[in-house]
């Protein structure tokens, strides 16, 4: 079954890794993943969508935030949540189409991006079952080219952030040892 | 107090201010710059014969005191030979730092000579890893792992260090604060389960204490007697607890699961109440996990969240540090005692009396021979002359699990055993890590034929440091514990395991230097350990035990733990 994970990590070499290696070790496939930077640029917010056994979810969650670099884990799979995706569609398509997709893009809320003579590169987001049904009727004007983003969450609910505090340095020697 | 100095000098200046002691080694072209900062030799070096064994030292460093142990190795090989020992140290929760060098950030990804993705590698090997690039980040870098690899759960460290950032400058001051903001341990445990988890205990009629590593990682063995002496509870030790409560403490069983004693896993089957206090309901513990303590509530304390509910779901679960939580359950317990041992009294009674008749049906019973020397004669003579005071270490297989039936420990970090990972040539490194530790104690490697081979290479480390490691090989020219399941679950049909062409051990002494024996009588295995542990320099001592003794009792894998082989099948009489 599919699990939408949150994760709040800080932004640094190999946390990304930590992460992914912990799914792959377990054989897990990954559906989608998106990482960025948040408003702290510091700090990376991650969108993983993973096939998970329901009753392992939890184990999961707890192993992911047992990473050093992993400041929260969160199931969203079944909390209140936005989930959203994006879609690039690239349309192939002949000059009698042209208005007819334009319509279908509107009915669906995409932009276009891009228009030349060849086709059109349109744009979607939203719910990623609208997006399926997006892509589906785009298909059958014609050769397609489809780039999705994956999975984009944003919890409901309000999460307050636990923050370990720093940790003072008790140095064994009082004396600095370059020192003696 | 800023000054300038070389990235190998931070690090040593770093590590000094750990207050490290010593380093367990092998150099190589990128730690360059690291070995000619030790050369003033303000840190001991011990310079190990293969870096997987340097790993192993600091681990039987750490388990023996409970310090940080060091292990260092070079870039590409040094590293990777390093891997083993980490991932052992990983199972086991024990604390190491690794410190690996890299080749110049420059050369990173061009293949070059030495170079390997130990970031990556060591990445599900460690509890944390590091990789620097910038001199800047060095001395906090290395107090962060030292703080990772010893607190909450312990767990190895590894630090890979660019030869460019060990040659450079940098101003050095000391680091005054470590800044891990994801790094949340829960320590305190839960108050109100802490209450509701003394209630459960007094509640239970038969309560049964099944305690672990975790119990030594934390130093709560005082409260874990404490806590069995009040609650009057049975108690065992899984491998990684053996010595948490002492081996002679009559609430004392013996380890559990697949080579557990036989009181000890029906103790567990009819229990009412578990009481699990750092341990990880390991499958050579819980056997078939659904027929697992059926009867039981389960009362979980780890200091690792994601431990409790893995395997077995925790009727009350405490997270927290156990020497902390168990201190506070014992205050709870003993202000209810007036009141609650008078109505446990009988129940205790029956439930004690039930566990004895079960020592009493199938006890642990040593196997003797006069014509040849049985394995587990070898561990009850071992028993006799360590009085459960010494350091034995241990390699992985039947000799471990007859050393942990029969011989005691009375005090925790006395046996080192390889028990998660279960790795093979763990013994004589583990050993010598720990008596560089503790110079003037009594440390036994008890090792196999087969380990004893893999970690050879180190009797030169304990012959040239002078340490006086008694490595006692039980060789039964097999790889015994494989060939105890071919002999059980495959017909008997002895596939690559017989070890021919063992190197004649006196000769081998010998060319170390050291003393070396073989021993084949009965008659004279008491004497030849004697003479091999009073003896002040390290000893290899071959003792030729009987080949097809198997380890019993046996729970066979996939089975329930009450579904115990309790010994050899009898021949099946064919009727006539």
């Amino acid at each position: 079954m599919l699990m939408t994970i949150s994760l709040l990590m800080e932004n640094k070499p190999g946390a990304l890794m930590r992460v992914t290696g912990l799914l792959s070790q377990r054989g897990y496939n990954i559906e989608s993943l998106t990482v960025s930077r948040t408003l702290d640029p510091t700090l990376s917010r991650m969108t993983i969508c993973v096939d998970v056994e329901p009753r392992l979810r939890p184990l999961l969650i707890k192993q992911m935030n047992r990473l050093v670099n992993v400041l929260q884990a969160h199931d969203l799979t079944e909390a209140p949540a936005v989930i959203r995706e994006m879609v690039l569609v690239h349309v192939r398509v002949s000059q009698e189409n042209r208005t007819a997709i334009l319509k279908e893009a509107e009915i669906f809320g995409a932009r276009v991006v891009d228009s030349s003579v060849g086709g059109f590169a349109l744009e979607a987001s939203g719910d990623p079952e609208k997006l399926e049904e997006f892509i589906a009727v785009m298909q059958t004007y014609g050769e397609i080219e489809v780039t999705r983003s994956g999975l984009v969450a944003v919890s409901l609910e309000p999460r307050k952030l636990k923050l370990a505090p720093p940790i003072p340095k008790a140095h064994s020697e009082s004396e600095p040892a370059h020192t003696r | 107090m800023a000054q300038t100095m070389s990235g190998a000098r931070i690090l040593m200046e770093c590590l000094q201010r750990e207050g490290v002691e010593v380093i367990f080694g092998y150099p190589g072209g990128v730690t360059l710059p690291l070995y000619d900062a030790m050369y003033e030799g303000e840190i001991r070096h011990i310079l190990v014969r293969h870096e997987e064994n340097a790993c192993f030292m600091a681990s039987g460093y750490a388990r023996a005191t409970g310090k940080v142990g060091v292990a260092c190795a070079t870039s590409g090989p040094g590293a990777t030979n390093l891997t083993t020992g980490l991932v052992d140290c990983m199972m086991d929760s024990i604390p190491v730092v690794a410190l690996t060098g890299q080749v110049s950030s420059k050369l990173i990804g061009s293949d070059a000579f030495q170079e390997a993705d130990t970031f990556g590698i060591t990445r599900s090997a460690t509890k944390h890893n590091y990789l620097v690039k910038d001199i800047r980040d060095l001395a906090a870098v290395i107090h962060e792992a030292f703080y990772i690899a010893s607190s909450g759960r312990p767990g190895p460290v590894l630090v890979d260090i660019t030869k460019d950032v060990l040659q450079g400058q940098a101003h050095y001051a000391p680091v005054h604060a470590i800044h891990l903001p994801g790094y949340k341990l829960v320590t305190e445990g839960h108050a109100g389960q802490i209450r509701r988890a003394a209630q459960m205990m007094w509640e239970a009629s038969r309560p049964f204490v099944y305690a672990g590593g975790g119990i030594i990682a934390s130093g709560a063995h005082e409260e874990l007697r404490e806590l069995v002496e009040t609650l009057d509870a049975p108690a065992v030790l899984t491998l990684m607890g053996l010595g948490a409560l002492p081996a002679e403490h009559p609430n004392f069983i013996s380890m559990p699961g697949m080579h557990g004693s036989y009181a000890a896993n029906m103790g567990m089957y009819e229990c009412d109440l578990l009481i699990a206090l750092g341990v990880r309901f390991d499958d050579r513990v819980t056997g078939r996990l659904a027929s697992f303590a059926p009867h039981a509530k389960v009362i979980h304390v780890d200091i690792d969240p994601a431990e409790i509910g893995k395997n077995r779901a925790a009727d009350l679960p405490i997270v927290g540090d156990a020497k902390k939580v168990l201190s506070r359950i014992v205050k709870s317990l003993k202000e209810a005692a007036p009141q609650m041992r008078p109505l446990r009294e009988q129940d205790r009674r029956e439930w004690w009396q039930q566990i004895r008749a079960w020592k009493e049906e199938h006890p642990l019973k040593p196997v003797f021979s006069a014509d040849e020397i049985k394995p587990q004669h070898l561990m009850v003579e071992i028993d006799r002359l360590c009085g459960g005071d010494a350091i034995v270490s241990v390699d992985v297989g039947q000799h471990q699990m007859w050393a942990a039936q029969f011989i005691r420990f009375n005090r925790p970090r006395t046996w080192l055993s390889s028990s998660g990972l279960g790795s093979m040539g763990f013994g004589l490194p583990a050993a010598i890590g720990a008596q560089v530790a503790h110079p003037d104690a009594l440390v036994v490697a008890v090792v196999g034929d087969g380990g004893f081979q893999m970690a050879m290479p180190e009797i030169s480390t304990m012959a040239n440091q002078g340490l006086p490691v008694k490595v006692v090989i039980m060789n039964n020219g097999y790889l015994g514990m494989v060939r105890q399941w071919q002999d059980l679950f495959y017909q008997n049909r002895l596939s690559a395991v017989q070890i021919e062409a063992f190197p004649n051990i006196e000769k081998l002494a010998d060319a170390y230097g050291i003393k070396g024996r073989i021993v084949d009588k009965p008659a004279e295995l008491r004497s030849a350990l004697e003479d091999a542990f009073r003896h002040p320099g390290p000893v290899l001592l071959d003792v030729r035990v009987s080949p097809f003794e198997n380890v019993y009792p046996m729970v066979p894998a996939g089975a329930a733990i009450n579904e115990m082989v309790l010994a050899p099948p009898k021949p099946v009489e064919v009727p006539a």
